[in-house]
């Protein structure tokens, strides 16, 4: 039996010292195996972001273990989440943050430059990143010239890239209409059901987590309902 | 991997291509200014050490008058008479002396006239300047004894006066004096004052003092030493003679001066590299000024930045990545400018060694040093800024709008 993939243990997150001190996560327990498709949900301020931000490596807890892959990740050094980064996570965005001016295989390519991988390598990596979310046609293209839908994919494309195991989605759909929604959902749940993409988002619209295979809702840094390893037997 | 930043960083420039130039312009201005300086200091430098040379053996110059006075300044000193520049070819310390009085007159061809100088004189004064007469002839004995209306012509006042033709056998009127140019002087460029030595018309001094002047007074009087003796015996003969000459009683002070010219030329190539030095300095703050100009606008650009920072920081780019980014960026772009600077000053000092009939004298060290130097402006203010994107927080940065 393998460490699950991804593992809280006590996990508190706090702001502040004293009087002002603030619990955006306060002492949770949190399994996410790999291959699982999970929705993370809850008002703002319930410290789902927080969460996410642990979880992608970006923030450190300030209490409790965070365990990838079996290994306490919880104390690493910046440089050294930033490659746990590089390796094993992907990340989409509410605002695509696509680099501005810049073509969507530029933009794709960006993570293989910190892999090191050589020029032609990469632009056949990114090419193909491309393909997968249907945007083959437009590697050229800056994101200016590309639909909000269009450049959520060029950033779905950037996180596949680096061939990661998890890819975390904050409020990937935030900023598109119902229909272009759905069309992200659609592909993110392809990336996780063909290429057993782990695949973690944040979001707040009851519509969107119904492509997870799993809900976790959060209230006050607290996990309040967590429909766990029932749904995904179902969605298996 | 080197190459390959240094290719983003270039793409990272083009990319804002107005905001890169703005930068840089700073640089531009310094590197330029560095090389224009130094460039046309060294081409000046070269000019008074070229005039030291062309002349030729040591060169005296005589003056009525005590030494330290200013040219107008009189102190009722007695001048000099043609007699003196004989008696002085005389010593056995000097190889040839000159008399010489000039004025300032119009010079009359046919329908075109130019005012230059008219400089009296005789042949020795050619030999003792390293002058040639490049066609027809210098002057005879008997056309200097005889103070002959006969003239050589500068370069300059040939092509004034008379454009491309031949100036040899031609009549010039000087003051309604028609005097036969008899021979042209060969081009010999500004002198180290920055005169144009070729504009001048050289006629037999007895024919300019009975003709033009009408005085017998002798300006000044060139001489050179004869080989194999020091500069310091000559004075000190000829000044033995003078005061001789002159009746100056024991004890009392020279009534004239003795200057050699060679000890003006160091001298002022001494003032030369001092000012060269002067505006080099007040050019490189101008390259400081530069550098804090790029660390700026750097600043700017990591605030502009910070979300694309927050992006490459996402995607796992480590701290060192950040950092050297954008001190590559920092470096490419202080670089560019200052290669564009080079190439400016250069221009700048080429243009200028035209106008000031200067050499063009581009040294490789001062290139290569003000493009080694504007890397360095790169790197140490490229740092503050290129240190403080690499320090952002991720997940700020990310959030930043």
């Amino acid at each position: 039996m393998p460490p699950p993939l991804i593992e809280f243990r006590g996990v508190s997150r706090s702001y502040g010292e004293g009087e002002a001190r603030v619990m955006a996560l306060d002492t949770v327990d949190l399994t996410i195996e790999a291959g699982e498709f999970v929705a993370i949900m809850g008002p703002s301020g319930s410290g789902k972001s927080t969460a996410m931000n642990i979880i992608g490596c970006l923030d450190r807890p300030t209490a409790g273990h965070y365990l990838f892959q079996g290994a306490d990740v919880s104390n690493l050094s910046r440089d050294q989440r930033a490659l746990l980064r590089r390796h094993y996570l992907g990340f989409v965005f509410q605002g695509f943050n696509l680099l501005a001016r810049t073509s969507a295989l530029e933009n794709v390519e960006l993570p293989l430059i910190y892999k090191g991988m050589a020029r032609t390598e990469r632009i056949a990596w990114a090419e193909a990143a491309l393909e997968k979310v249907g945007l083959s046609g437009r590697a050229g293209h800056d994101p200016s010239q590309l639909s909000g839908g269009q450049q959520q994919r060029v950033a779905i494309a950037r996180a596949l890239a680096g061939d990661p195991m998890v890819i975390l989605a904050d409020e990937p759909t935030g900023n598109l209409d119902t229909r272009r929604s759905h069309e992200i959902m659609e592909l993110l749940a392809q990336l996780n059901r063909d290429d057993g993409i782990t695949i973690v988002m944040v979001t707040h619209e009851e519509d969107m987590a119904t492509y997870a295979s799993r809900r976790i809702d959060f209230v006050d840094g607290r996990i309040v309902s967590d429909t766990g390893a029932r749904a995904m037997e179902g969605a298996a | 991997m080197i190459l390959e930043s240094f290719r983003l960083a270039l793409q990272a420039i083009l990319r804002n291509l107005l905001r890169s130039f703005l930068t840089v312009l700073g640089i531009v201005i310094g590197v330029a200014a560095v090389i224009a300086m130094v460039t046309i200091g060294q081409g000046s430098s070269d000019q008074v050490t070229a005039s030291v040379e062309s002349l030729g053996s040591n060169v005296l110059v005589l003056r009525p008058g005590r030494a330290m006075m200013g040219p107008g300044v009189s102190d009722s000193a007695p001048e000099f008479r043609l007699a003196d520049a004989e008696a002085l070819a005389g010593l056995p310390v000097v190889a040839a002396a000159a008399p010489v009085s000039s004025t300032s007159l119009t010079v009359v061809y046919g329908n075109s006239n130019a005012t230059t100088t008219i400089t009296g004189t005789d042949t020795a004064y050619l030999d003792i300047n390293s002058w040639d007469v490049t066609r027809g002839r210098s002057f005879t004995s008997a056309e200097e004894r005889a103070g002959s209306a006969v003239c050589l012509v500068g370069e300059t006042v040939r092509q004034k006066l008379f454009g491309a033709t031949d100036p040899t056998g031609e009549m010039i009127r000087l003051k309604g004096v028609a005097c036969e140019v008899v021979g042209l002087l060969a081009a010999k460029g500004a002198s180290s004052f920055g005169m144009d030595q070729d504009d001048t018309v050289i006629v037999p001094i007895r024919m300019l003092q009975r003709r033009v002047t009408g005085s017998t007074d002798v300006a000044n009087i060139r001489v050179s030493v004869a080989p194999g003796v020091t500069t310091d015996r000559a004075i000190r003969d000829i000044q033995t003679l003078m005061r001789e000459r002159r009746h100056v009683a024991v004890g009392e002070e020279d009534d004239f001066s003795v200057t050699d010219m060679k000890e003006i030329s160091s001298m002022l190539s001494g003032i030369n590299n001092v000012l060269t030095g002067l505006l080099s300095s007040v050019a490189a703050v101008s390259l400081l000024v530069g550098g804090i100009g790029i660390m700026n606008i750097m600043l700017v650009s990591v605030t502009e930045r910070t979300r694309e920072i927050g992006i490459r920081l996402a995607v796992g780019a480590e701290t060192g990545q950040v950092l050297s980014q954008f001190l590559i960026e920092a470096m490419v772009l202080s670089l560019i400018g200052g290669a564009i600077g080079i190439a400016l000053g250069l221009l700048i000092a080429f243009v200028g060694a035209q106008v000031m009939a200067i050499p063009f004298a581009p040294s490789l060290g001062v290139v290569a040093l003000a493009f080694v130097f504007s890397a360095l402006v790169g790197v140490v203010f490229g740092y503050f800024p290129a240190r403080s994107a690499a320090r952002l927080d991720p997940i700020e940065a990310l959030r930043h709008q």
